[in-house]
């Protein structure tokens, strides 16, 4: 072996070539029809992301970008021809000659039923993408009566399967329950809670592996939980917020988005979401800071971000306090 | 990453420092990659490792004995990528030599890591069709730092996990611009864009540029600073962003040389500790959001930082600041945006030339080197090295003896104390000290429960930690995941618990680098008065231990 003299620090190292990434498994195009449309997509896309591709726009709950679909809200739910049963958009894989409805009556009824479902029982007060889902499904949740009074504190938590007996005087059954705030930093209101399993995704493999939270309970009474119940500070909880990140109805909050609830203050018409970089270590996850008036109130992280992927750590999500403090 | 078969976390808990960069650490482990931590602690990060054997807990500071008996078992083993060591490698003969000692048994006896873990890793990683190393401050925080760095640089030679996708080395970086700071320049010996001012050509360059005269030798990084300080050499001190009095090691010494000199002058978003001793406090906006202009992370991905919100009044932008003070000193800069000082430093530093805000914008940031705008940056460096012939400069093996820390354990010092970073706190607490984190523990001392049997100590109990230099109070936590006889704080509360009064200062001569990692601290219980329980024939012990020199 014949060996040169080690690099001079004081003399810059050549350009060398370009980085070689491996190309991505090239993937079968498959054609399906889609409300009459023609389109084809790789092969393993989802009826969602062909439906997208021709600009249909599908509601969707539970599915989120960077989460694994669980096709709990059934409210993406399309028809497929020769499927007995509707089949949820959000995972169900394109299949070469599938026709697909995505706005038949059959279609229209099924969503608006959820809607009606939830809506008759769930606060949905705080979930953005509701209202315009809807109006467009025509769904009218007060025909199931006004809301029932809510549970007492920990009623919920404590019941047990079969426990659940509908109200019988014209009142709507809810999971309306008094707001759990056990620590500074984020709260929950499971009042707000469709159940649609993306904190416990969060929490779990798709992206902090804290698995803090998971489905408690059966039927009516099932209900996100920590083990046993136990209050935020005492679980295994590690407060990167990425629940919050992924929540679609406002269930899982920000203290500081709360308060400002609370006190009538949270006006987003008067609020700038700004994209920067964490400045806690060396990762450099995008930011974006939600300030009003002039006050930092909360941060979350895009979803399209190759760094984050949309999700935090502690200091990202809240460690911002000390900006709003200085005087 | 998320493509690697196997990484390596050597000194890093990146689950609590770097908690999405391990997130995608935790994909690649889903998608079957094996995971190894050297960490003396069994932290939050090695509870992730490869089931039983996955975690070497190693004596703080032996280092370099496990990573040369890793080297020598691939060697003994024929699992070197002879290929790649011939075609792009140099001085690999005297580096089999030099791990030639480091048999899997010296190493065990040497770094109490068992043999047969020391193998596994060894084997694992060099059959490994790609695998990442990376290491963060439990390498760099010794006073052999940078011959830390090399012995782990040289299994990344020895095995060819250098410079192909999934595969390299990665030191993951503590702040949001320690690599941006860097690559402009802050280094005492560099010009932006790692251009080394001894070398005339390019100091030339920046001269034309700029219409001055640049010094061509290199300063003094920080520890030389104080070294200088001690020898009356430096007189004047300007502070940007930064707490030396809380984050410096020895802080009886960094106390006495700060409060020593005739100018002070902090440039902080905070009011510091450093602060308090200032002679002049410039009050700054958060960079990361009352400013603009970029930042660079790890993997030297350069990005937009972004003014969110205005600073308070009375707080001005850092690049204001530095402009109105080159004016009071008779040099008008005049009033540049970040983005024009950006594209001043993009006619300079070759990496940055094709990075236009633009195009930082539109493709959600750029890794240098980025050489023109139709540049794509790149994802790994060291490609080179694959070229046949190698393209530049051989990659140099680079053999490095074991040198135990500076602090020696002694009878008067038995305890080994290490210090690093909790998952909701950072550094000296200046920002986090601000949120109300429900995960935030009390200063204090982890201890093995053990010690604290031998010690006759509960949980929350205080004890007085005792170093050569320095001595606190600090109660007691219990955590298993350490080992008898080695202790570990944070620096995070100074005002609770100043464990820099106990660290050494013992520098890396070539990094400057202080050993936070490898305290000798000898342990005390408290009566519950907050006297000393011991008898008070050991005071004059402790009396002459706080005033020993230092080592």
């Amino acid at each position: 072996m014949t060996f040169q003299d080690a690099p001079d620090s004081k003399i810059p190292v050549p350009r060398g070539p370009l980085p070689v990434v491996p190309p991505p498994r090239p993937r079968r195009a498959v054609e399906l029809t889609i409300d009459g449309q023609s389109v084809a997509v790789p092969e393993g896309a989802t009826l969602l992301e062909a439906a997208r591709q021709i600009g249909i726009d599908t509601p969707t709950l539970c599915f989120l970008e960077n989460l694994t679909p669980v096709n709990v809200c059934r409210i993406c739910v399309v028809e497929v021809e020769g499927s007995r049963t509707l089949v949820p958009a959000c995972s169900r894989k394109a299949e070469p000659g599938m026709v697909v409805h995505t706005d038949s009556e059959r279609v229209r009824l099924s969503r608006r039923m959820v809607l009606e479902l939830l809506g008759s029982s769930v606060d949905l007060s705080t979930a953005p993408q509701i209202p315009g889902y809807m109006e467009r499904y025509d769904a009218h949740p007060e025909r199931f009566g006004p809301p029932a009074p809510p549970a007492r504190d920990h009623e919920r938590d404590l019941a047990r399967p079969g426990h659940h007996h509908p109200p019988h005087d014209g009142h709507a059954a809810t999971v309306g329950q008094p707001v759990k705030v056990d620590n500074e930093l984020y709260v929950r209101d499971y009042s707000k809670c469709i159940l649609c399993y993306k904190c416990v995704e969060a929490c779990g493999t798709d992206a902090q592996n804290t698995f803090a939270i998971a489905l408690a309970g059966r039927g009516f009474e099932a209900r996100i939980s920590t083990e046993y119940d136990v209050p935020l500070p005492d679980s295994a909880c590690v407060y990167c917020g990425n629940c919050i990140g992924v929540c679609p109805t406002g269930a899982l909050m920000f203290k500081s988005e709360f308060d400002l609830r609370q006190a009538e203050a949270w006006d987003e018409s008067r609020q700038t979401a700004t994209d920067t970089i964490c400045p806690y270590c060396g990762v450099g996850c995008t930011l974006t800071v939600h300030v009003q008036d002039e006050k930092i109130v909360k941060a979350t992280s895009p979803i399209d971000h190759d760094v984050t992927r949309g999700h935090l750590c502690i200091k990202g999500r809240f460690g911002w306090e000390w900006v709003n403090r200085r005087e | 990453m998320e493509e690697t078969d196997l990484v390596i976390l050597w000194g890093s808990n990146a689950r609590e420092a770097h908690p999405i960069f391990f997130h995608h650490v935790l994909k690649a482990i889903h998608r079957g990659a094996r995971l190894y931590a050297v960490d003396p602690r069994k932290t939050t990060s090695a509870q992730w490792a490869v089931s039983g054997t996955g975690h070497l807990p190693l004596h703080v500071g032996t280092d370099i004995p496990l990573a040369n008996a890793i080297a020598r078992e691939i060697l003994a083993a024929g699992l070197e990528n002879r290929s790649f060591i011939e075609n792009a490698t140099s001085g690999f003969d005297d580096f089999r030599r030099s791990v030639e000692p480091w048999t899997l048994e010296r190493a065990e006896l040497v770094t109490g890591v068992p043999a047969a873990q020391i193998r596994e890793l060894a084997h694992a990683y060099a059959r490994a069709d790609r695998a990442v190393l990376c290491w963060t401050l439990g390498i760099t925080e010794h006073h052999n730092a940078v011959d830390n760095v090399r012995a782990l640089i040289n299994l990344s030679l020895l095995t060819g996990h250098v410079g192909r996708y999934g595969s390299g080395v990665c030191p993951l970086r503590g702040q949001n611009n320690v690599q941006g700071g860097g690559d402009m320049g802050a280094l005492p010996d560099r010009l932006p864009g790692f251009q080394h001012v001894e070398n005339d050509a390019l100091r030339a360059k920046f001269e034309r540029a700029w219409g001055v005269t640049i010094p061509p030798k290199g300063g003094w990084h920080l520890s030389g600073m104080f070294e200088a300080m001690e020898h009356g050499e430096m007189t004047a001190l300007y502070v940007i962003g930064e707490n030396p009095a809380n984050s410096e090691a020895d802080q009886h010494r960094t106390m006495r040389l700060l409060g020593g000199l005739d100018t002070l002058v902090v440039q902080d978003m905070l009011f510091t500790a450093t602060a308090e001793l200032a002679h002049v406090v410039l009050p700054a906006a958060a960079g990361w959001c009352e400013s603009e202009g970029t930042v660079t992370n790890s993997e030297r991905r350069v990005q937009r930082v972004r003014r969110a919100l205005p600073p308070p009044a009375g707080v001005r932008d850092d690049v204001e600041i530095l402009c109105d003070l080159a004016r009071r000193m008779g040099r008008d800069l005049g009033n540049p945006t970040a983005e024009e000082l950006w594209n001043e430093l993009r006619t300079v530093s070759p990496p940055h030339a094709g990075m236009s805000y633009a195009r930082l914008e539109a493709e959600d940031g750029l890794q240098w080197p980025c050489y023109d705008e139709s540049h794509p940056g790149e994802l790994y460096l060291h490609g080179r090295l694959w070229e046949r012939p190698v393209v530049g400069p051989r990659a140099p093996f680079k053999a490095v003896e074991h040198d135990p820390p500076v602090d020696e354990l002694t009878d008067e010092f038995p305890i080994r104390l290490t210090t690093g970073r909790h998952l909701d706190s950072y550094n000296t607490g200046v920002q986090t000290g601000l949120y109300a984190s429900p995960l935030r523990r009390k200063a204090g001392i982890d201890l093995h429960p053990e010690d604290g049997w031998r010690l006759g100590v509960a949980e929350g109990d205080p004890v007085r930690v005792i170093s050569r230099r320095g001595s606190v109070v600090a109660p007691v936590r219990f955590d298993p995941g350490l080992r008898p006889g080695l202790a570990f704080m944070t620096l995070h509360f100074p005002d609770q618990v100043a464990t820099n009064e106990l660290t050494i200062d013992a520098v890396d001569p070539d990094s400057g680098t202080s050993e936070f990692k490898a305290t000798a601290v000898r342990i005390e219980p408290m009566r519950p008065d907050g006297t000393d329980a011991r008898l008070a024939g050991r005071q004059e012990t402790h009396g002459s231990a706080l005033h020993r020199p230092r080592a």
